[in-house]
């Protein structure tokens, strides 16, 4: 049996998959004094982080960012007294940007796995049977390898359906969006979820012509639908054309087109487009790696079962992340890694709540909520109140140009328990945190209200939203 | 040697005490017996001395914090010696454990109005001693009256957070002593923080009226007799400057009568029925912040003029705040006497141990019968609460005609 330099026999615990659940994981194994090697099938060099740092959460954020800048230059910068003449638009930089800012942060997981002790090994892994694992390596060689504990990390991958398989170049998945470096002239986007409304926002901004097009009667259809709106009327301001009730039929590919077969309330329309970017959904990635063998069970849905300490049928066997089921989002991933870890240790650890998660999309303007909605809290059986506070009344929301936007929070009515929260507008993705140490702290909309927030922040608009909860709001 | 200055239990309901003063400032020389700070219990101010001699080295509870009995307060040593071992154990439960009285909170928030954790027995959530909730925990227990006390935390770091009050409500914990769930109307309010003796009242009565069947025996008595025995003795007591109250002679028959229905001078304590072969009077005492029931001792076997003047010594200690556990604990009876206030009659919560408390109304002018012929007397309507589990109907009906009729012959008291 070959094996590779420094590659050991056995471990404390074995992670396979490098992503931010796994990641994060070895690394929290590796301060509490275990042996732990991260095992990862991604070939590209650096190849750690996982979809999140490489595919997903952070060039989607660069190009993002990139998106907005254009938006400022072609339609903001005037009103601030700065007329910009003869720019040009090139998503090809910007990709390059956003390929630079991953590549950094990707060797910056292989510093940290230094710095901590955590082994990387490249490779393929699969269980089987038992508490070993038999890496296929980069370069060919196998590897057995036994560990006293295995952390399933393996992540997700993008789904399709039948007649819309990728092609790689005109239909394709968030990863082949990712590095278009010519603006498709027209893209039709299916799925209005985080993901789709993210890509419409950045080939909008680029100068592409967007159609979304969504089978359910809202854009962002897991968010509040007050709050959706206000992203949908932006996003019509700007031109993106948006199908909504509408399912796709059929695919035909020509040489110079694609023509995309849509059936919606008005009936069957054929849309003309050179791009269509699959956006509806993820699967997980449980094949070809030996559960069956290892003895780990999925769930109805396809996902691996798991407690809410990550533990699988198997024992000794652990599984987080995307691969364990919803919601698929990186913090989720990297805080499943922590509590498994820590419980693997035997450490008090704080186990998931799901309630909790805070989900985020950062399309323009942006939405992030946190716990029920007004309409599934009333479904729970609770009495609410709603605060809402707009951006319009808020001055350093004027000061940025961004009067669109709101806060809204679902209280329970009795005790003013901060049941969940609902935002768009600038910035909002980073007003949730506030919200979420709140609910982790079971802080109530008495304890938000009496909270001295700095002024002129966008952070008054939570306890504006608070204040509203109990009938007192000032500003509006 | 270093010695500490402790907070220590000087009665057996107090569960903490408030650091009112330091009489001595850190780096003051101290003698043994010094009064070293002034602290308050549930009942009194009390002045704690230092039980070594040097130097008064650390004050580690601040003026007007609220610890639980047990805490050092401070420590006195040599100037050079170490103290740095009694700081670290002292450091350990201390800190966490001070409360300031007037505990910080918004307007509309509550915080439970019992007291903050039993000494003896540090809360489970608590980390020597505070009590970790969240805030919604808080309010629910509020308004359900839990005590947050009597529950072990689930959260981080033995926290206690929404669902141990759930797991409470429904495994049915008690409710908070001294507190009926809390019901937020909109009404405007002012937050008044409890005293310590605010707090020992609420505690004892919910621990009386709870608890206690109580029943009412109400009675009127002519004061004729008393008016004009009081104005007799006074004249000849004239000249030593001596005094005797109607409440004196109230004191006094209470006691004797008590001494002939020992069945009435008694306390039910669970498993048997304790009669006192003493009677220990208290005398209901409202005071700044609330009440107080200084104790006369031995009243059946002390004369008026005695009673007289213990009583009067007493009630001032008691308005100055100055009485000793021992001289208000343990009455066997009580009298309570609005009279003053003009109350024709009331009824009392007794005031455990005793089973029975008399609560004294004015003595007023009223058209009665006497002798078949409309006269106009002095009447007082007296009501004695009953402790149901110890004393009958009868019982108390009996002792009331004893008292009464000694009242109305007050010779018969000679005999
Ligand atoms: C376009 C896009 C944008 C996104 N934006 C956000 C966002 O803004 N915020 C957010 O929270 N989430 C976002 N997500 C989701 C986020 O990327 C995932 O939730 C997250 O990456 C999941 O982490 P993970 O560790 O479970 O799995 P992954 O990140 O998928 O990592 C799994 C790793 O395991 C490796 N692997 C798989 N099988 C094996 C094997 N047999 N042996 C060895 N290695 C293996 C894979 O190569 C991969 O590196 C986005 C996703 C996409 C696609």
């Amino acid at each position: 049996m070959a094996k590779r330099e420094g590659i050991k026999d056995s471990y404390d615990l074995v992670v396979i998959g490098a992503g931010p659940g796994g990641y994060v994981a070895a690394i929290r194994a590796a301060q509490l004094g275990m042996d732990v090697a991260c095992v990862e099938s991604e070939s590209r060099e650096g190849g750690l982080g996982g979809v999140c740092l490489n595919w997903g959460c952070i060039p989607t954020k660069a190009m993002l960012e990139s998106a907005n800048l254009a938006r400022h230059i072609k339609d903001g910068a005037a009103d601030h007294g700065i007329r910009v003449k003869g720019y040009e638009l090139d998503i090809g930089a910007a990709v390059t940007r956003s390929r630079q800012i991953s590549d950094r942060l990707t060797k910056g997981v292989k510093f940290l796995f230094d710095k901590n002790g955590v082994m990387p090994i490249f490779g393929r892994a699969k269980l089987p049977g038992g508490k070993k694992l038999e890496v296929q390596l980069k370069g060919g060689a196998s590897s057995t390898i036994s560990a006293s504990n295995i952390i399933i990390a393996t992540g997700s991958r993008p789904k399709t359906f039948p007649g819309f398989e990728f092609d790689g170049e005109r239909v394709v998945s968030s990863r082949e969006a990712l590095e278009i470096r010519k603006p498709p002239g027209h893209i039709v986007i299916v799925g209005a979820g985080s993901i789709g409304m993210e890509f419409a926002d950045i080939f909008n901004a680029f100068g592409a012509n967007v159609t979304i097009v969504e089978i359910l009667p809202q854009l962002l259809p897991l968010e509040d639908a007050e709050i959706a709106g206000v992203v949908e009327r932006s996003f019509k301001k700007r031109g993106i054309k948006v199908k909504k009730k509408t399912g796709i039929k059929s695919l035909e590919k020509l040489d110079t087109k694609l023509l995309v077969t849509v059936e919606g309330a008005s009936g069957e329309e054929v849309i003309e487009c050179d791009t269509l970017l699959m956006a509806v959904g993820r699967t997980p990635n449980v094949e070809d790696l030996g559960l069956e063998a290892a003895g780990v069970k999925l769930d109805d849905d396809g996902w691996i079962a798991i407690d809410e300490l990550g533990r699988t049928s198997a024992e000794g066997i652990y599984a987080i992340g995307d691969v364990a089921g919803m919601p698929m989002l990186a913090h989720k991933a990297s805080h499943e890694g922590i509590v498994a870890v820590e419980q693997i240790a035997g450490l008090p650890t704080h186990p998931l709540a799901r309630e909790d998660v805070p989900s985020c999309t950062y399309c323009h303007p942006e939405v992030a909520s946190i716990g029920r909605t007004e309409g599934q809290a009333k479904e729970d059986g609770h009495q609410v109140k709603v605060g809402k506070f707009p951006f319009s009344a808020n001055g350093r929301a004027l000061a940025a140009g961004a009067p669109d936007g709101m806060v809204k929070i679902v209280a329970d009515a009795q005790y003013g328990e901060v049941l969940g929260v609902q935002m768009v507008g600038h910035n909002v993705t980073e007003l949730i945190a506030e919200t979420g140490l709140g609910r982790a702290l079971e802080t109530t909309v008495h304890e938000i209200a009496a909270t001295v927030h700095a002024h002129p922040t966008l952070s008054e608009t939570v306890m504006e939203a608070a204040l509203a909860a109990l009938g007192r709001p000032i500003h509006i | 040697m270093a010695s500490r200055i402790v907070m220590s239990k000087l009665s057996p309901t107090m569960e903490e005490g408030r650091v009112l003063k330091w009489v001595k400032q850190e780096g003051d020389p101290v003698e043994s017996g010094d009064v070293v700070v002034e602290v308050e219990t549930d009942k009194a101010t009390m002045e704690v001395e230092a039980m070594g001699s040097g130097v008064l080295r650390k004050i580690l509870v601040q003026e007007d914090a609220t610890v639980p009995t047990g805490t050092t307060l401070g420590v006195v040593a040599a100037e050079d010696e170490d103290i740095s071992a009694i700081l670290e154990e002292s450091r350990a439960v201390a800190p966490a454990t001070v409360q300031a009285t007037a505990s910080v909170q918004g307007p509309a928030t509550m915080e439970p109005s019992a007291p903050v954790v039993p000494s003896a027995a540090p809360s489970p959530a608590g980390d020597g001693g505070r009590l970790k909730a969240s805030p919604l925990a808080k309010r629910m227990a509020d308004e359900r009256g839990i005590r947050l006390e009597a529950l072990r935390g689930t959260g981080p770091g033995g926290r206690i957070i929404k669902r141990d009050i759930e797991a409470a409500a429904s495994a049915g914990v008690p409710a908070a002593a001294a507190t009926a769930p809390v019901i937020d109307y909109d009404i405007p309010y002012e937050r008044v923080e409890l005293s310590q003796l605010r707090k020992a009242i609420a505690r004892n009565l919910i621990q009386s009226l709870g608890p206690i069947p109580h029943f009412f025996l109400t009675r009127e008595i002519d004061m004729g007799e008393v008016l004009k025995l009081r104005g007799e003795l006074n004249e000849s007591l004239a000249e030593s400057g001596a005094k005797i109250g109607v409440n004196d002679i109230i004191v006094k028959t209470a006691a004797q009568a008590l001494s002939e229905h020992p069945d009435v001078n008694v306390s039910f304590a669970g498993d048997h029925i304790r009669r006192f072969t003493r009677v220990d009077v208290g005398i209901a005492v409202a005071v700044r912040d609330g009440l107080i029931t200084p104790v006369l001792r031995d009243a059946a076997s002390k004369g008026l003029r005695q009673i007289s003047a213990e009583s009067r010594e007493l009630i001032a200690r008691a308005r100055n705040r100055k009485l000793a556990p021992e001289d208000y604990q343990g009455a066997t009876f009580t009298i309570s006497n609005l009279g003053m206030y003009g109350i024709d009659e009331f009824t009392a919560v007794i005031n455990p141990p005793a089973a029975t408390i008399l609560a004294v109304g004015a003595t007023q002018e009223k058209p009665v019968v006497v002798d078949g012929a409309v006269a106009i007397r002095p009447r007082m309507r007296v009501t004695l609460s009953c402790d149901h589990r110890a004393v009958d109907g009868a019982m108390g009906a009996e002792f009331l005609a004893t008292f009464a009729e000694m009242l109305e012959n007050p010779l018969r008291m000679v005999l």
